[in-house]
């Protein structure tokens, strides 16, 4: 943030800027917080959280169910003993990704261009966490005692098996709520004051004045606040990279073909990524519309997120060449047939659909003009998650479904509840997300501040 | 205070005045102050001066007690200690009686384990001859129907429950005119009855009632058997094989190892001669038309239309005597023509270790040309053995039923007294029963079940179990059993003497001392007591087997024979009848162990199909699942196909006791009914099917839907040829990595180490091992739906594979049950400790700890772990709660369960073994998989100690580890199996 105002013109003849011109501290300040402080939010917005309400409401129906009867309701078996609830745990945590790697990552790269969407891609990234969370917990035989995981003193002689992967998935993603929790939170301080200061109702100062704990913006809080944010990020960042790599070890350690493979850590944490990204475009493209942003989310962040979804992309095609490559070379008969039926078996629609969705689709990203066309782009981030789920739903089902001992092979879909319970996962986060940007900024007021000339004139002033 | 006073007091009263007590009469303070300090509750601290602290201190405390006083659940009923301990009853500590289950014509001895007065579990008998100490699948699941709640619990008549004596009464007053008539209008129709005790009251009941006539009629006892004989001799007589004497055996749709109350004792003895470490192996033809367990043992195995295996019985006894002349044209095939020449060739150079045996669904002449063949060969009094019959008064249970239809239908029956089995469901089609059943005035059915004949009965009268009552039978071979009791009858069941004794004499006599009065009156020798407590304890009566005869064979057999020959019409499809390899005649069609058991061959649950080969499926456009109506003589029902490789071409098998309408809960709507097409004239099946599609389909609960094991190494199999020149042959090609190959150090095993070796060459795939471990290990039963989504709870299961071609397949059986890994993977996954490596080497499940996440199932690579994907267990129906084996948890929802090796048996033999201070021997733990294996298939012990039979097991150069290469170094391997295929037929 030393030398903000050279961001701030195009980087090239043809880059958009990362905001529009003619924005003044004010106007970005009033453009930002308006949409929490207004009386009405646009009938976009209640369609939204409508939409999730319900599917909110649906999850509870599908859970109570489920805590009724048992796992038996969903389409798990022997020998496809992980279904859906995996499926969508890893899709959710993968999707979680991006809004690390946006707010951590690239903030330690210095790229200006993060300040528009880290917000409510940080945002994205708790929710969808939060999401994921639910499953390992549903999931189990006996959910009433998950907290046997944890490896707490108890009279019980219980302790946690320290060498399954469960357990350090355990650890994993608590430590990845509770940073992306606090880095979110330490974020929205200074903007929280300003919402506290412009807040018209009582009950606005008083709340945004206490979560600002505060804040009043003096040489010493930029200070330390700045010195902390950097801090949070530098530990937050190796977050990106371990909590996939960990996810993937429920896969990698166990023994079943498909799943025992060394790439699947590097090839998880470029999926989650690559999911990430597409999950930030689908969300950024009708929010900007939806709540005028396009000053703020530019094409170049547009631009610049696709072209990061064609790279982790390509690592991903990389990891599935690697795969078929691998049970070739390795002349494990086991493995061999695993791809085999991958490529031919019961479920080769799903991975034909996802070689179609992860790797001939996001190839269009090489064309400047694809990425310039907003629609398109948002097709091709839907394409993308859907893929993404369709890869954890092929890497999980095709691997167990055929195993070692053709005896026991058999078949898994998902069943209504299955169902039910993902549509209400997806109906969580958006009544989140929509209640998010009710009530908070969805992009940080303070960073964009930095990013209009008048920061630029500034900085020169002695 | 004076007596005065209280006289006075009590003068003053009026009306009736209690007292207590003098000091009550007085009422003075000391005994008001008495009293409030022995009955607090009339301290009432509610005295109006509590204030507002006191009270919500007193309302905390109360609240805090009654939290405390819900902590213990303590049961609602009355506790009551023996006053009196019965003899040898220490609580957790288990009895063994010894009884016998009365099967198929025939009698299993048991070993019945019994907790507290409450049989758990049926074992066998080795004193038994029938049993030798294991079982089949139906001794095993008897005991789910002795629990069976929707087993008949009162006497019903007309659906209104109604007390003993009535019925009695009822009964009274119709014999007392039959009586009258000598017994005229009095029919008695039972089962196949060998018990010498019901044997001798039936005598009596026809001294008493002359004219009475007694029917007998069993769908699972082969009258072609008997008439067969009959030819042959001229005289009733039962044929017994000696199976460990023949070197080669040829089965002509026999069954030998897989039906009938003989098949524990003919699978011990087959195996005997299959193990190529221990003398010469034998050599097993099966010609058959659907593929059996015997088949599947087989070394050659020939799919053959039911006409075929007559002319086929004819070139064999045609080849082996020139003076016999088959009937004019013996159309076969080259192949069989080929197969025939190798076989008669085997036979012909095993003269007198030769066996030819005709299965019981074979028509009469089939039979009648085994027993030539058999004579030719040399083999009678060698391999065969003919004795008396077993059966009290052997009868052909068709015409015996005929002739009752008959007579009902012309009205000359007034009262009809149907002593066990269910007529209605089981008759012949044609015979048109349950129909002329109406026309009779008087009908009483004694059952298990109030089934399909109960509902056309007057009377239902509860029937005691087997188990629940006193009773004797006789064994294949004669050996009689007294059977007793292990428990009193849960309901108001009586057996059939107690019915009988009543009829004869109008006397209620309790079974107890009609069985025991029978054998006193025979016992010859004095000490009846001696004998009696003998025969109880050990099972079998001594010296009762049959003696063996020599008759002669009829010297015009062969024209009695081509009296008989059937033409073969070629080109039409062609029905079989067989008994269920799981709910046999129907009459365990309520049982859900069974009910859930995959069949052998089929690996379907709940339901019985259409088995096609796959070309004439292919020819008549059938897939597997489709159903297909089946119009034989003018009679319909409909079923599912199902597409079985090996299979003979146009033959359609359909097994019986299926359809059930008034079986049960369990039974009711599972499978179709075949035996609504099935008549007296062709009980087994005959020419002239007809198949419709409907269009319509019938999903099928399969535990199994691969067959072929897709080039992977799992069954290793070779001929003996193969075997004699590569020793090693299973470990040839198998990547094995060493014992050091894991980053954890290896487990130490100071004292036991358990390991489990199983044979293939033995192993039938007769599915006992499977039941025992259900039973012993209260095993839940989930249902079709939850079967068909792949969420059986079995914890041994037998995999089927095929391998050659499509029509004439290899069958290959692999009981596969956990393996206890050294490297389990499932105990590296777990996240709470739930399963991990017991200090002997056990792959420990703690029920307890798992909260089910089921990492453990994915990640075994032998897919044996089960999981409680519901509230599986039944915890409310009150006589299965009495049923469970108290020594294993009875698992809740969510958890993960799996085969333990029996652990509560190896802690039974540890405490056993320390209270006498010793170590525990080997064989003292036996699973029950391994205990129920007639073909001794399963070898547990101790791996430690080199001396015991599995170390010994595992030397021998067969055996091999499953999956070796993914290194779990499980502790059950396998036996390569090995067959002995003719070299003859090899090579042609």
């Amino acid at each position: 943030m030393s030398e903000p105002g050279k961001h701030t013109g195009p980087a090239g003849p043809t880059r958009a800027p990362v905001i529009q011109p003619g924005h003044t501290f004010g106007s970005v300040t009033d453009r930002i917080s308006s949409v929490v402080l207004s009386e009405r939010m646009p009938r976009l917005w209640w369609l939204g959280l409508g939409v999730g309400f319900l599917l909110v409401t649906v999850l509870l129906v599908a859970v109570t169910h489920l805590f009724m009867k048992g796992t038996g309701i969903w389409g798990v078996n022997v020998p496809v003993g992980w279904g859906f609830a995996i499926i969508c745990f890893v899709w959710w945590v993968g999707i979680g990704h991006a809004g690390t790697l946006i707010s951590a990552i690239l903030l330690l790269l210095n790229q200006d261009w993060r300040t528009s969407i880290n917000r409510f891609a940080e945002a994205m990234t708790l929710f969808a966490v939060a999401c994921a969370g639910l499953y390992p917990i549903l999931h189990l035989g006996r959910p009433w005692l998950a907290y046997w995981l944890f490896p707490y003193p108890n009279t019980m002689g219980m302790w946690p098996q320290f060498r399954s992967p469960l357990i350090w998935d355990v650890f994993a993603v608590s430590t990845y709520a509770s940073v992306s929790a606090m880095f979110w939170y330490v974020g929205l301080i200074p903007d929280l004051a300003t919402l506290r200061d412009r807040s018209p109702s009582r009950a606005g100062r008083v709340i945004y004045g206490m979560l600002a704990m505060g804040w009043r913006g003096s040489a010493r809080h930029w200070h330390r606040y700045e010195t902390a944010y950097l801090l949070l990020a530098a530990l937050a960042a190796p977050l990106v990279v371990s909590v996939h790599t960990v996810v993937s070890f429920d896969f990698a350690v166990s023994v079943v073909p498909g799943w025992h493979a060394t790439i699947f850590p590097p090839y998880f944490v470029a999926g989650a990524i690559f999911s990430g990204f597409a999950m930030v475009l689908t969300l950024a493209i009708p929010l900007r519309v939806m709540f005028g942003l396009e000053d703020f989310v530019t094409m170049r962040h547009l631009d610049n997120m696709a072209r990061v979804m064609l790279a982790t992309g390509l690592v991903v095609a990389y990891g599935y060449m690697t795969e078929t490559f691998m049970a070739w070379y390795s002349a494990n008969p086991f493995e061999t047939y695993m791809i085999m039926n991958r490529f031919g078996g019961p479920y080769s629609v799903a991975y034909w659909s996802l070689i179609f969705c992860n790797v001939l689709m996001p190839q269009l990203l090489w064309f400047r003009r694809v990425r310039a066309n907003v629609p398109l782009l948002f097709v091709i981030s839907i394409v993308v998650n859907i893929g993404m789920w369709l890869e954890r739903y092929v890497i999980v089902v095709t691997s167990l479904h055929r195993d070692f001992l053709p005896s026991s092979w058999g078949m898994y879909s998902g069943t209504i509840w299955d169902w039910a319970t993902f549509a209400g996962t997806i109906g969580l986060f958006l009544s989140l997300l929509f209640l998010f940007i009710r009530f908070l900024p969805m992009i940080s007021i303070f960073e964009m501040r930095t990013l209009v000339p008048e920061a630029e004139v500034r900085e020169e002033s002695p | 205070m004076s007596l005065a006073t209280a006289r006075a007091r009590l003068a003053g009263q009026h009306g009736r005045a209690y007292w207590r007590s003098l000091e009550e009469l007085l009422d003075t303070p000391e005994f008001q102050t008495v009293l409030a300090r022995e009955f607090p509750r009339q301290a009432a601290p509610l005295d109006g001066t509590l204030d507002r602290r006191d009270f919500l201190r007193l309302m905390s405390a109360s609240l805090a007690l009654a939290g405390l006083g819900a902590c213990t659940r303590q049961p609602k009923e009355t506790i009551m200690p023996y006053a009196k301990a019965p003899e040898d009853l220490l609580p957790g500590e288990p009895l063994f009686f010894a009884t016998a289950m009365p099967h198929a014509g025939g009698a299993t001895g048991l070993l019945v384990e019994s907790h507290m007065g409450r049989p758990t579990k049926v074992e066998g008998n080795p004193e038994h001859p029938a049993s030798l100490g294991a079982t089949d699948v139906y001794a095993q699941a008897s005991i789910l129907t002795m629990y069976d709640p929707d087993r008949s619990q009162v006497v019903t008549s007309a659906g209104e429950i109604r007390p003993w004596s009535a019925f009695f009464d009822s009964l009274r007053a119709v014999l007392a005119d039959e009586r009258r008539r000598q017994g005229a209008g009095l029919r008695l129709l039972t089962e196949t009855v060998t018990s010498p005790t019901l044997a001798a009251q039936i005598q009596a009941l026809l001294r008493a009632f002359p004219e009475a006539r007694w029917h007998q009629y069993e769908p699972a006892v082969s009258d072609g058997a008997r008439e067969g004989a009959r030819l042959a001799f001229g005289r009733d007589v039962e044929t017994r094989y000696r199976i460990e004497r023949a070197d080669v055996i040829l089965a002509l749709d026999a069954d030998l190892l897989g039906s009938g109350s003989t098949s524990v004792r003919y699978t011990r003895e087959f195996v005997r001669r299959r193990r190529p470490d221990e003398g010469a192996m034998s050599r097993l033809y099966v010609a058959e038309r659907s593929p059996s367990v015997t088949g599947s043992m087989a070394d050659h195995r020939l799919p053959v239309r039911a006409h075929e295996i007559e002319s086929l019985a004819w070139s064999i006894a045609a080849a082996l005597d020139p003076g016999v002349s088959p009937p004019a044209a013996l159309a076969a095939s080259d192949e069989h023509a080929a197969w025939a020449r190798a076989v008669v060739a085997d036979l012909a150079a095993h003269r007198g270790a030769s066996l030819v045996v005709a299965g019981d669904e074979q028509p009469a002449q089939v039979h009648l040309l085994a027993h030539a063949i058999n004579a030719a060969l040399g083999n009678v009094g060698e391999t065969v053995v003919y004795t008396a019959p077993i059966a009290a008064v052997p009868t052909s249970g068709a015409a015996s039923l005929a002739e009752l239809t008959a007579d009902m239908d012309a009205g000359k029956v007034d009262v009809l007294l149907i002593a066990g089995g269910n007529p209605v469901f089981t008759a012949p089609a044609d015979l048109g029963f349950a129909e002329r059943l109406a026309k009779v005035g008087f009908r009483a059915h004694l059952g298990l079940f109030e089934d399909e004949t109960s509902y056309l009965c007057h009377w239902h009268v509860p029937e005691a179990h087997y188990l629940e009552a006193w009773s004797d039978t006789r064994a294949y071979d004669g050996t009689a059993t007294i059977m007793q009791p292990l428990i009193a009858p849960l309901y108001e069941g009586r057996s059939a003497h107690e019915v009988l004794a009543f009829v004869i004499d109008d006397a209620e006599r309790p079974g107890y001392d009609i069985v025991r009065g029978h054998w006193e009156e025979r016992h010859a020798g004095g000490d009846f007591e001696g004998f009696w407590r003998r025969a109880l304890h050990e099972g079998v009566v001594r010296d009762t087997a049959a003696a063996m005869i020599n008759p002669a064979l009829d010297a015009d057999w062969v024209a009695e024979a081509r009296k008989r020959w059937r033409a073969s019409e070629g080109g039409e499809l062609e029905i079989q009848f067989r008994l269920d390899p799981t709910v046999f005649d129907g009459r365990f069609a309520n049982n859900g162990w069974l009910q859930e058991l995959p069949k052998p061959l089929t690996k379907l649950t709940w339901d019985n199909a259409v088995l096609l080969s796959p070309r004439t499926a292919e020819r008549l456009g059938l897939a597997t699942e489709d159903v297909v109506r089946l119009i034989y003589q003018g009679r319909t029902t409909s079923g599912p196909v199902w597409i079985l490789p090996g299979q003979a071409d146009d033959v359609a098998t359909v097994h019986l006791g299926y359809g059930r309408t008034r079986g049960g809960r369990v039974a009711t709507g599972t499978g179709f009914d075949a035996y609504a097409i099935r008549t007296a004239a062709a009980p087994w099946g005959g020419l002239a099917l007809e198949l419709q599609p409907t269009g319509a389909r019938h999903s099928l609960a399969c535990t199994q839907h691969h067959h072929s094991m897709e080039g992977r190494d799992l069954v290793r199999e070779a001929t003996l040829a193969e075997y004699r020149a590569h020793p090693h042959f299973a470990h040839e090609g198998s990547h094995e990595p060493g014992p050091d190959m894991s980053l954890y150090p290896p487990h130490p095993y100071e004292g036991y180490s358990w390991g489990m070796a199983i044979d293939l060459g033995a192993c039938t795939g007769c599915n006992a091992c499977v039941v025992a471990c259900q039973a012993e290990n209260n095993i839940p039963v989930v249902g079709k739906e939850q079967v068909a989504m792949g969420r059986e709870m079995q914890w041994i299961r037998i995999d089927r594979y095929y391998s050659g071609t499509l029509d004439e397949p290899t069958i290959h059986h692999q009981p596969v049950p956990c393996m206890h890994c050294e490297n389990a993977p499932c105990e590296l996954v777990c996240p709470v400790n739930a399963t991990v490596h017991g200090s002997e080497g056990l792959n420990e499940m703690i029920y307890n700890r798992c909260v089910g996440t089921r990492y453990c199932s994915n990640n075994c690579p032998y897919k044996v772990r089960r999981f409680n994907f519901y509230l599986y267990s039944d915890w409310t129906t009150e006589s299965l709660k009495l049923g469970k084996n108290p020594d294993v948890t009875v698992r809740s929802r969510g958890v993960m369960e799996k085969c333990t090796y029996c652990v509560q048996r190896i802690n039974r033999g540890r405490i056993r073994a320390k209270t006498e201070d010793r170590d525990m021997n080997d064989g003292e733990v036996v699973p029950a998989c391994q205990q129920a294996c007639p073909a001794e298939a399963i070898v547990f012990g101790n791996i430690n100690d080199p001396e015991s039979q599995v170390s010994k097991v595992k030397q021998n150069q067969r055996n091999y580890t499953l999956l070796a290469e993914v290194n779990a170094r499980p502790r059950t391997t396998y036996l390569a199996g090995v067959r002995n295929p003719n070299p003859e037929i090899e090579e042609g």
